[in-house]
């Protein structure tokens, strides 16, 4: 059993043990299972941040064992949001319409229905027919798949276009910006047929569900998003754990290396990219319904750089990093930008961190990059053993990654 | 029309009777209509005013001007008016209209002051145009003249042409002229007249030539019948084109009572509603009706039993209007005029064309140099060096703050731009030069990392000037001389700013030039981009051109922030504005050519301002179009516009 999936990947029973106890210890402490020491507030938080934990092993998993710095994954992360939105804003519009139609003398036919529903939803953008993009927003089952379809499709796309033309290293990190910017500035616009920068909204009601509280429902929430996580964590350790994690590894420390082994790197990098593509969606569909709302500033580029902020924290290559990268820093944030850390009296001048949290953020970034390349999660190195080895100063070669010296020892 | 013939009556009188009129008195004129004047009402006083304007006296314009101004005093024991002028709050003293000589104090309760409504100072000011156009000072005559060519009216235009030829400054009678021709088209009634007043704008690009033109092009679309013979007829319209939707023409053939209206849809189910009988109509349950068919059937039931206006089920409002012609119809009913409209109109369509053309070239010109400002000191650090500086628009913002911080301090705003542009230059070089030392030089050989890295020091840069300097926008105001636009013609113009930023980007391009091509430390720069370790070899020091270059990247950053800072507003987030464009820019050019960025950003420039051309009411789509289009561009030219060939490629 030496060789066996769970041998090979000692984090995945570790993690998975964790994340058990901390969903149950959250049902337990919660308003609706349990004493109540956890606010359901905070129980949204937290499942909030188990799908940002989602979103960064993807991100992980395209850039820590791939190489591909993209900044587009929470795009993804954002549209899988407004597929599931577009159903739950339709499906409770609808059950609103017809109740209040109910009353009225005659029964409406279905177009007096769509077009009840239409005026309801678009109204803010000053339209009421529905773009054919809201298609299949009367389907539960049709508007799921649209999650994985329609992310999927554009990474697609977009990866077949820039691995086929050989776009690597920071021109595709500039070039998924620019991805990112245009699908941001284009849902934006009122004429989108996604409400522009009103974006969807109410999506914490579940539609058919408006007797059930939402200290219940965010508890299942929470254990929705921890078994999609659970998945994610198994699924991406099972991706790397074989010849397929040597070979997009591989494609990481040397592409022209791999690729002159005969190996079709770009089919890889495309089947990763939107494999990832695909995780961060699901992750953002069971994000926005714990959020409530969704709009089109969620998906500017800058939230697909903090994704990479996190996984750098957290530590890159290792799945386990990306989780801790994401809970840390996301909850860390909201504790200073919730008002709850204490203010610094420095005498001269009162340090609030509302106002220098992000400073921090920003400061504490560079130096981890600069002194910790591994992030938080090569505390852990300090325990398994995996010490660098030392080199007593030599280079570390041509072109030397942050992973490449532990990786060479092996 | 009756008040056309009177003006005309009136300068004939002015011109023919100037001699006779010499020796009359104003004063008798204002006496003969006493009575109009005194009830001061807008149906009587136009005789009054015509007489006063028309008796050719000097004093007729101050009467006028003083009337008009509330300043015309009635004396009660005789009837006398005169204008007066406040000594204290009961003594006035009164000034005869004829050479304005004072005539003594006289008690307020003697007098009665005349107060002219709005209509009738309207009316008095149309009269007083016959005196202005012909002012001796030109100023005035100019404003007149301008005056009528914003808001003219019929009775201007008498006046206006005699004053024509005794005009003797050239400017003014060119103005005058023009002015006639607009007026003719709009208040003449001799069609030939028009039809010359209208060829004499061929080409034109003024905005009153086309307000003039406009109107006598104006159309309404109706029914071919309804029209007498003599109808100036533009087309005919097919109902359901896009002139004219089959529900507008429908709606007009049932306004005009050819056809009647059919109970429409919502009629219909108002109807069904009304006629609930036991839960059912006509035959159909009330809980059937959610379709269409099944209404339609109900109400048919309905109609039958005649409770409901009958309905044909397979009436069409499209097969309704087929048979009926419609046209399009001119107000104007002179076909020789509009037909001269619009041939001088077409001209000047295509004069306004070309000109827009052109202004459009120059909008794409003015932002591409934006983008060029923007870009050229990532052309330094991305483009030549491989330093990949997010924090690259935070030092555009750092800039823009330095310029608005040397402004609070110097209050001269020439001084304060002068002294700005090397403070800002100091400024981010220095930044640059300590995150070069402090930052990029342990990361040279993870590019990637640089980009994390840079980020955060973005983050924590824009943070702290959200905290020094609020969140709301600081303005970075242009010196006066660079205020106002250089005005080619109505349609053509470009603000000084804008070329302000023209010439800044041409000179940084040169300076740029100057410094990659002929200097000691150009020459060192391209060694150590090249190998490192060779350069290293020949005894230049690495570290030390890489400080010096990405400083040097980072100065002009900030100069282009006081540039860029004085066309938009100063805020904490404008940096990130521009830097995903700027990356844009470098890497559609080429990455390690100045020439690419230029092409880049001029490429960038034209294309957003054409798709903006294209759909001028949504600048987001433009932006959404164009990066698209560049991603796409990319996928074609990986290596940008200007591909470095050979060794200085690298890998």
């Amino acid at each position: 059993m030496k060789n066996s999936f769970f041998m090979k990947n000692p984090s995945l029973l570790v993690f998975l043990g964790l994340l058990a106890l901390f969903t149950l210890g959250v049902t337990l402490m919660s308003e609706a299972y349990g004493s109540g020491l956890v606010s359901t507030s905070f129980v949204k938080t937290l499942g909030k941040t188990l799908c940002l934990a989602l979103v960064a092993i993807a991100m992980d998993l395209v850039w820590g064992y791939t190489g591909i710095l993209s900044l587009g994954h929470f795009a993804f992360f954002g549209v899988g949001g407004y597929m599931i939105g577009m159903w739950l804003m339709y499906a409770r519009t609808e059950i609103i319409v017809v109740n209040s139609m109910a009353s009225a003398p005659i029964p409406p036919t279905a177009s007096e229905l769509s077009d009840a529903i239409g005026s309801q939803i678009f109204g803010v953008v000053g339209s009421s027919d529905f773009p054919a993009i809201w298609m299949f927003a009367d389907s539960l089952v049709l508007q799921l798949f649209m999650v994985v379809l329609v992310p999927g499709l554009v990474a697609l796309v977009f990866g077949w276009l820039a691995f086929r033309s050989r776009v690597t290293g920071v021109y595709l990190s500039i070039l998924t910006q620019a991805m990112t910017l245009a699908l941001s500035l284009y849902l934006f616009q009122n004429d989108s047929g996604l409400r522009g920068n009103n974006g969807l909204s109410g999506l914490q009601n579940l539609p058919g569900a408006d007797n059930i509280p939402q200290s219940v429902i965010s508890i299942w929430f929470l254990w929705g998003s921890a078994l999609a996580l659970a998945l994610t964590y198994i699924a991406t350790s099972f991706v790397v754990s074989g010849k397929f994690g040597s070979v997009i590894r591989g494609i990481r420390d040397d592409e022209a290396r791999v690729r002159f082994l005969g190996y079709s790197v770009e089919g890889y990098k495309l089947f990763v990219f939107v494999l990832t593509a695909i995780m961060a969606a699901i992750g953002g569909a069971l994000y926005y319904p714990q959020a409530g709302i969704i709009n089109p500033a969620e998906i500017a580029p800058i939230a697909s750089i903090y994704l990479a902020v996190w996984v750098a924290i957290g530590g890159r290559g290792r799945i386990y990093g990306a989780v801790i990268g994401a809970v840390v820093v996301s909850l860390v944030s909201t504790w200073f930008t919730g008002g709850q850390a204490p203010n610094i009296n420095l005498g001269f001048y009162v340090v609030k961190w509302v106002d220098w949290w992000q400073v921090l953020l920003g400061l504490s970034f560079v130096l981890v990059t600069l002194f910790a390349p591994k992030g938080i999660g090569g505390l852990v190195d300090l325990f398994t053993g995996r010490l660098a080895p030392s080199r007593k100063g030599a280079p570390l070669g041509p072109d030397a990654g942050s992973l490449r010296e532990e990786e060479a020892e092996k | 029309m009756i008040r056309f013939l009177s003006v005309v009556f009136m300068l004939i009188m002015t011109l023919g009777l100037a001699a006779q009129a010499q020796d009359a008195n104003i004063q008798d004129v204002l006496q003969e209509h006493r009575e109009a004047i005194e009830k001061s009402s807008r149906k009587t006083i136009a005789p009054a005013i015509d007489a006063i304007a028309a008796s050719g006296l000097p004093s007729a314009q101050t009467v006028l001007q003083k009337w008009q101004s509330k300043d015309m005093w009635q004396r009660k024991s005789d009837g006398q008016f005169f204008y007066a002028e406040k000594v204290d709050s009961k003594t006035y003293t009164i000034f005869a209209f004829e050479g304005g000589t004072p005539l003594g104090d006289i008690a307020k309760a003697d007098l009665d002051q005349l107060k002219p409504n709005s209509g009738i100072r309207a009316m008095i000011g149309a009269a007083l145009v016959q005196f202005q156009l012909n002012d001796p000072d030109p100023v005035r005559r100019q404003e007149a003249i301008l005056a009528i060519q914003r808001d003219g009216e019929a009775s201007h235009l008498a006046p206006l042409r005699a004053s024509i030829a005794s005009e003797a400054d050239p400017d003014i009678k060119a103005l005058k002229e023009v002015t006639e021709r607009l007026l003719t088209i709009s208040y003449d009634t001799d069609d030939a007249a028009r039809v010359t007043a209208i060829q004499g704008f061929n080409g034109a690009l003024s905005l009153e030539a086309r307000a003039a033109l406009n109107p006598v092009l104006s159309t309404k679309i109706t029914l071919k019948d309804s029209l007498p013979e003599t109808a100036n007829i533009k087309r005919k319209i097919i109902a359901g084109s896009d002139a004219l939707s089959v529900s507008d023409a429908f709606d007009m053939l049932v306004a005009s009572g050819v056809t009647q209206a059919q109970p429409t849809v919502s009629e219909r189910k108002d109807a069904l509603a009304a006629n609930i009988v036991d839960g059912k109509v006509g035959g159909v349950a009330v809980a059937d009706l959610n379709t269409q068919d099944a209404r339609d059937r109900a109400y048919q039931t309905l109609a039958e039993a005649g409770t409901v206006p009958a309905w044909d089920a397979g009436f069409s409002e499209a097969d309704a209007v087929k048979s009926a012609a419609f046209v399009e119809v001119y107000d104007e009913s002179s076909k020789a005029v509009t037909d001269a409209a619009e041939a001088t109109l077409k001209t000047i369509d295509r004069a306004v064309g070309l000109n827009q053309t052109l202004d459009l070239a120059l909008d794409g010109l003015s932002l591409a140099s934006i983008y060029f400002l923007a870009a050229i000191g990532l052309a330094i650090t991305f483009g030549v060096m491989g330093v990949i500086n997010m924090a690259h628009g935070e030092f555009i913002m750092m800039g823009a703050y330095t310029g608005y911080v040397v402004q609070q301090i110097i209050p001269d705003y020439t001084l304060s731009i002068i002294v700005a542009i090397p403070a800002a230059f100091m400024v981010t070089f220095a930044a640059g030069v300590a995150m070069e030392r402090l930052i990029i030089r342990w990361l040279y050989n993870r590019p990637l990392e640089t980009l994390l890295a840079s980020f955060g020091v973005a983050i924590a840069l824009q943070q702290i000037a959200k905290n020094i300097f609020g969140t709301q926008a600081r303005p970075l105001t242009s010196p006066a001389w660079l205020d106002g636009a250089l005005v080619f013609n109505d349609v053509l113009a470009i603000s000084y700013i804008r070329i302000a930023i023209f010439v800044l980007a041409g000179i940084f391009l040169a300076v740029f030039l100057f410094i990659m091509k002929k200097t000691r430390l150009g020459l060192e720069t391209r060694a150590v981009t090249q190998n490192p370790r060779m350069a290293a070899s020949m005894g230049i020091n690495p570290d030390r051109v890489n400080m010096l270059t990405f400083g040097l990247g980072s100065g002009i950053a900030g100069i282009a922030g006081v540039a860029i800072g004085l066309y938009a507003k100063v805020t904490s987030e404008m940096g990130a504005d521009y830097i995903v464009q700027s990356f844009m820019t470098v890497v559609v050019g080429g990455v390690g050519n100045i020439w690419g960025t230029l092409l880049g950003a001029l490429g960038i420039g034209f294309l957003q301002k054409g798709i903006e051309w294209l759909n001028p009411s949504n600048t987001l789509a433009a932006q959404t179009y164009m990066i698209v289009f560049i991603i796409i561009f990319i996928q074609f030219r990986p290596k940008g516009i200007i591909a470095l060939k050979g060794r200085a490629a690298g890998d």
